[in-house]
This record gives C-alpha cells, sequence and structure tokens, in this order.
C-alpha cells in the first residue's frame, strides 16, 4: 500500500530549476532513504513534501489526500511529521514541555484555553514516556537550549515522533554526531519508528544500507534510481553519479 | 505538594493585596495603590504579549485606552440611568471592549511577528490616537470625557465615593486577572505561545497555525488591558487621549521589561517600580523621567532579564546555601555604587537648578560656588572608580558562590 505519492514535482526558484520532476511512491511502512550529492534536492524534497515550499508543479497525495501547497500545520495534523537537519527545538522551554507541546494537537487539545496542563495525567504521562524513550527522562526539567549536541537531536526526534505520526521524515538526523553517538542514535531512530513508515535523507552510507529497506538516489532535481540497497550499489547510474565525488561518507 | 505551595503564594498574593492599605492608609498611599493596581494588570497583560508571546508592541495602550473610553461612557449612561448595574462591574466592560478591539486588530496583525508586527502595532497606536482627537463625540477631543462613579446601586451599602472603596474593588480585579493570566499560561493555548515565540516554524510542524497562537494570545492579552482601563475609569473618571498614545504605551513596555519579561512576575515587580518612582520621584525631581530613562538604560545593559530575572539569579546559590558569600561583596560594590548615584544625581540636579542654594540630603550647598562642583566632581569621580574596583571582587565571590562543586558534578 502505498502512503506518500509524488507525481512529477517541480520546484523552481526563479530562473532555476532545483527539482525537475520527482515521481516516487512511498510503501506504507518501509525505511526508505534518499540519498545524493550535496546539492541535488535532498532538504528541498522534504520541505516540499511538509509544507514548508509550494511547490511550482506536480501533486503529492498522502494516505487519501492531496496535500500539495498545504500549510505545514495542516499536513502535520495529518500525521505526517519530520525533524530537521539544523536542530530545530523551542530552546527556552524545557525539554519536557518541547515534548509535550508536541503532543498537544495529537491529543485533541487544539487551541483550548480551558484545559490546566498540569492536570493532564494522561499527556504528562505520555511525554515522560517518550522522554524515556529518548534517553532524556532525567534531564526533563533541563532548559532545552543548554542541552549537549547529541541531545539536542534526540530531542528533535523526540519532537518529531511525539504526536505519534505514521511517516517520519528525518533529516541528516546524524549529521554532526560522533561515531557512537551516530552509533545509538540508529539504534534510537530503529526503535521509534517500529511499524511506521520511515523516509530519511542521510550522508552516511554505513547507516543508509543499515537501516534502509529502498533507496533513492537523487542527482540535479531528478531521481535516477530507486531500489533496494543491494541493486542501487550495483546500479551504473549511480556509480556514475558519484564518479569523481566522494560517496560522502 | 506544589499543589499546596502555589494556593500559599495566591493566598499571600491575596492577603498582600487587601493588606496594603491598611499599612499604608494616607491619602496619598491610597492614590498610588490604585495606580499600581492598574499598571500591574497593564503591564501583565502586555507581558502576555512580548515575554510569552514574543510580539513586541508598541500600541498596547489602544486597548487600555479603548476599554477605559468605553467604561467612562458606561459610567455616564449609570448616572443617566439608561443602564442600572453596580459600577463594580465597570472593568468587564472594559475588558470585553479590549477583547473586541483585539479580535478586530488582531485578525491581521497577528499574521508576523518581529518587525512586521511591532511596525503594525505602531502604525495602529498612531491611528487609533489621532482619531480619538477627531472622533470628538465619542473621545471628546483634547479634554476627553468624564463620568461619575458615584451613580448606580450600592454594593452592599458602599457607594464608591472614597479612594479605597475603589481599592477594594481593584483589588478583587487585580487578584482576578493576575490569576486568569497565570492560568492562562498552564493551558495548551498559553504553553504554545511560548513555543511559537521560540520557533514558529517548528510549532507550525506540530500542527499548530503560528498565526493562530499568536491571535488568541493577543486577544486574550486586549481583554485583560481592557479590564486595567475600566480600572482606570473607575479610579479617575475620567479618560483622555493621552490614556491611548505612544506615551502609554511605551510606559507599559518599560514596566515589563525593568520588571522582567521572562518571569510571570516581572512585570508585577515593574509596575510596583514605575508607579512608585512616578509618583513620589515625581514630588522631588522634575527630572524624575531622566532617572526613569537611565534605568532603562541599565536595565537593558546589564539586566537583561529585568528585576524578577536578577532575583532569580541568585536561585543556585539559595539552593547551595552559599548566598551568605554574597552579602560582603554586594556591600563592598554597593556602598560605593550607591554613593555614585547620589553624587551623579548631585550633578545632574545642581546643573538643572536656577537657585543658588540647593537643599540636597539635608545639606545646603552653594550652586556657584566652584567649590561645591568641584568637590561633587572628585566624589562622583572617586566613587565611580571605586565601583569599578570593586566588580572583580563580586564577579569572584558570583564564580564561586556558583561553582559546581566535584560531586555535583556527573
Amino acid at each position: 500500500m502505498t502512503i506518500l505519492s509524488l507525481k512529477n514535482v517541480q520546484k523552481n526558484f526563479g530562473e532555476t530549476q532545483i527539482i525537475r520532476g520527482v515521481s516516487l511512491d512511498i510503501i506504507e511502512g518501509e525505511k526508505h532513504a534518499i540519498i545524493g550529492p550535496n546539492g541535488a534536492g535532498k532538504s528541498t524534497l522534504f520541505h516540499l513534501i511538509s509544507g514548508r515550499y509550494q511547490l511550482t508543479s506536480g501533486n503529492i497525495r498522502f494516505k487519501q489526500d492531496q496535500i500539495e501547497n498545504l500549510p505545514p500545520y495542516e499536513i502535520a495534523r495529518m500525521g505526517l511529521a519530520r525533524s530537521f537537519q539544523v536542530t530545530n527545538i523551542f530552546p527556552r522551554m524545557n525539554v519536557f514541555e518541547n515534548v509535550r507541546c508536541a503532543l498537544l494537537w495529537s491529543k485533541g487539545y487544539r487551541y483550548s484555553f480551558w484545559h490546566l496542563l498540569g492536570r493532564q495525567r494522561e499527556l504528562n504521562d505520555e511525554a515522560m514516556h517518550v522522554l524515556e524513550q529518548i534517553g532524556l527522562k532525567d534531564k526533563a526539567l533541563f532548559p532545552s537550549g543548554e542541552l549537549g549536541y547529541a541531545q539536542q537531536r534526540a530531542l528533535e526526534l523526540g519532537i518529531a515522533i511525539a504526536s505519534g505520526a505514521q511517516l517520519i521524515m528525518l533529516d541528516e538526523p546524524v549529521a554532526g554526531m560522533s561515531h557512537s553517538e551516530a552509533e545509538s542514535s540508529v539504534q534510537l531512530i530503529r526503535k521509534i519508528t517500529e511499524g511506521k513508515t520511515l523516509i530519511m535523507v542521510e550522508h552516511d552510507m554505513n547507516i543508509v544500507f543499515d537501516v534502509a529497506d529502498r533507496i533513492s538516489v537523487l542527482v540535479y532535481g531528478e531521481i535516477i534510481a530507486t531500489d533496494k540497497p543491494e541493486n542501487i550499489r550495483a546500479n551504473p547510474k549511480v556509480q556514475e553519479a558519484y564518479l569523481g565525488e566522494v560517496p560522502s561518507a | 505538594m506544589a499543589m499546596l505551595k502555589k494556593s500559599a503564594i495566591w493566598i499571600a498574593f491575596a492577603v498582600t493585596l487587601v493588606g496594603m492599605p491598611q499599612i499604608f492608609d494616607s491619602i496619598l498611599a491610597i492614590s498610588i495603590l490604585n495606580q499600581m493596581a492598574i499598571a500591574i494588570v497593564f503591564a501583565l497583560s502586555y507581558n502576555m504579549l512580548l515575554g510569552q508571546g514574543g510580539m513586541l508592541s508598541f500600541g498596547h495602550a489602544v486597548y487600555f485606552g479603548l476599554g477605559g473610553f468605553l467604561s467612562v461612557h458606561a459610567l455616564i449612561l449609570i448616572e443617566f440611568e439608561t443602564m442600572v448595574f453596580s459600577i463594580l462591574w465597570i472593568p468587564l466592560i472594559g475588558g470585553l471592549f479590549g477583547l473586541l478591539a483585539g479580535l478586530f486588530i488582531g485578525s491581521f496583525s497577528t499574521r508576523k511577528a518581529g518587525t512586521v508586527f511591532a511596525m503594525i502595532s505602531l502604525g495602529i497606536g498612531e491611528l487609533i490616537a489621532a482619531s480619538s482627537l477627531i472622533f470628538s463625540s465619542f473621545f471628546g477631543g483634547e479634554a476627553g470625557i468624564s463620568g461619575d462613579r458615584t451613580f448606580g446601586p450600592t454594593f452592599f451599602g458602599v457607594d464608591f465615593t472614597q479612594n479605597i472603596d475603589i481599592y477594594y474593588v481593584a483589588t478583587f480585579w487585580v487578584f482576578l486577572a493576575t490569576l486568569f493570566m497565570y492560568l492562562f499560561t498552564q493551558t495548551p493555548a498559553g504553553r504554545m505561545a511560548n513555543a511559537v515565540r521560540d520557533n514558529p516554524e517548528r510549532a507550525e510542524f506540530i500542527g499548530y497555525s503560528a498565526r493562530k497562537v499568536r491571535f488568541i494570545s493577543f486577544c486574550a492579552s486586549g481583554l485583560f488591558a481592557g479590564v486595567a482601563g475600566g480600572l482606570f475609569a473607575l479610579n479617575y473618571e475620567f479618560i483622555t487621549e493621552e490614556n491611548l498614545n505612544a506615551a502609554t504605551s511605551g510606559r507599559v513596555l518599560l514596566m515589563a521589561y525593568i520588571g522582567g519579561l521572562g518571569y510571570f512576575i516581572g512585570p508585577i515587580i515593574g509596575a510596583v517600580i514605575l508607579t512608585l518612582m512616578n509618583s513620589l520621584l515625581s514630588n522631588y525631581s522634575e527630572l524624575w523621567m531622566l532617572y526613569l530613562g537611565i534605568m532603562f538604560l541599565l536595565t537593558v545593559m546589564f539586566l537583561p532579564r529585568g528585576f524578577a530575572g536578577f532575583i532569580m539569579m541568585h536561585q543556585v546559590a539559595w539552593v547551595r546555601g552559599t548566598l551568605t558569600l554574597l552579602i560582603k561583596p554586594y556591600i563592598i560594590t554597593g556602598v560605593p555604587a550607591i554613593l555614585f548615584s547620589l553624587t551623579a544625581i548631585l550633578l545632574i540636579e545642581m546643573s538643572h537648578t536656577e537657585d543658588e542654594i540647593f537643599h540636597f540630603l539635608g545639606m545646603a550647598l552653594n550652586t556657584s560656588s566652584s567649590v561645591t562642583w568641584v568637590v561633587a566632581l572628585i566624589l562622583s569621580g572617586g566613587t565611580f572608580f571605586a565601583t569599578r574596583k570593586s566588580l572583580g571582587q563580586l564577579n569572584e565571590a558570583w564564580e564561586s558562590a556558583n561553582a559546581i562543586s566535584k560531586d555535583e558534578q556527573t
């Protein structure tokens, strides 16, 4: 079953074509990696799917609904969550509040100004549960802006998965991490995306081939191949695209 | 336990409010207390925008003023018996009108935060202030409009002729407004206001429209500013264009900032300090606005989190029990700092006065004698350098009081 479907998606910035007609079907439950050289448009593609950028042309369908050009909050409410390449948290709030805010909409609180958060036991328990999953339970009351880098990345993940979205998009989740940090981060990603669909942009090929069920290769705004990892490795077009350039590992 | 502690704070707040006029019972004191009550609600409502929602407004007096104008009109209607209800409920009318104004203006001004919002607030502020002079049937032109609070049904025999009666009315509303503004911060809408302040983009990716979140805070803020305007109308029984113009908007910004934006209690502290300066200092010096300006500058430069932030800075030392380490260093820096402030004030006042003999701290100083000037200059220079020199030891003491001990490191 296809959960997300892109049809001939194009994005221009002024005269420059950044995404030149991407069509892609993501199957429910799969772990899908998008790789490609720098400047290929991977992050732009993420921004188009999640509603941060408007499409120049094309369609995007999430489950049954057309979502292209909807505002990000409406797409998020449908169950599509994402993280960011640059850490993107609520720095002046504590760790617990960060996660609790991420839970509010999916728990049905909307814009309520008549519920007192301190009294919402189920919500607070759930937020603590997420903190436990991402290993930040003992930092619950710590100002999130003062966490270390790896912990901020973990919180970034926590905010993305808190709402229980079915489709999770992670933009370079382990960029800038040490080897051991990256390793535990991958463990975490596996754990929290269990039973969910994952789309991930990542430069570290070891991680990509380790985690992904399928891989799409994006080169200059076009997908040149979508296949199982072993077939991608053997694909001559992919090898050609990466030739002369380190398959940035 | 936390519940108990919170209730204790609120009870203490209520007791303080009710107890103040028992301690300070002069006519002047009651009038100052009334001004404080109004300022507290107004400053707290402003902090809903700036401190909690990240919206810098230069036109918050609009909601205060419009609420106040409608309240005075309500007083007039009561006077002519067009409406019959106790004036106790006047702040509710102010609040309702503040809310309406917030709904209307917020519908377009909350689209963006930052500079765009600030400029729109400035524009709206000027627009309303200018139109208030033009539409004189509602606003009364430059003279403003006035009412009389002593009409209407009495409340258990109280006819509201005395300022102290108004103080208790204000106390009731201050307590209620403060409680509700605090509770608002504990709701999903209030918490998301913080989230949108911190990072509007990410807030949208967790399902919230940043604009709608801002809009809700904006309306709530307008409501409580209107309540403060209603209290103003009850206290002074008149209102003019001055109460909704940029100067009033600026004053509430100063109150919230000097008190401390990041803390719920900050604006309360700011409101108390500024009201005291406004009403007491202005008796002593024509230059009190200058001192207020200097205080604001110093706050921005050295205490960016305001007075409340300064107090909260000591939390770590307090928990560790190292606060006593700071007493002596504070005295060592504090004494020359206070002396410097006094001599600086003396110099400023001497340059300002036209009298031959200037009275300062019980001394009669001859302003035409160069000796007075030289001594004052030397004293201020000396105390300034003494203050600067003493900062080193204060810093050291601060470091050692807040240093993380070995066993606390994890």
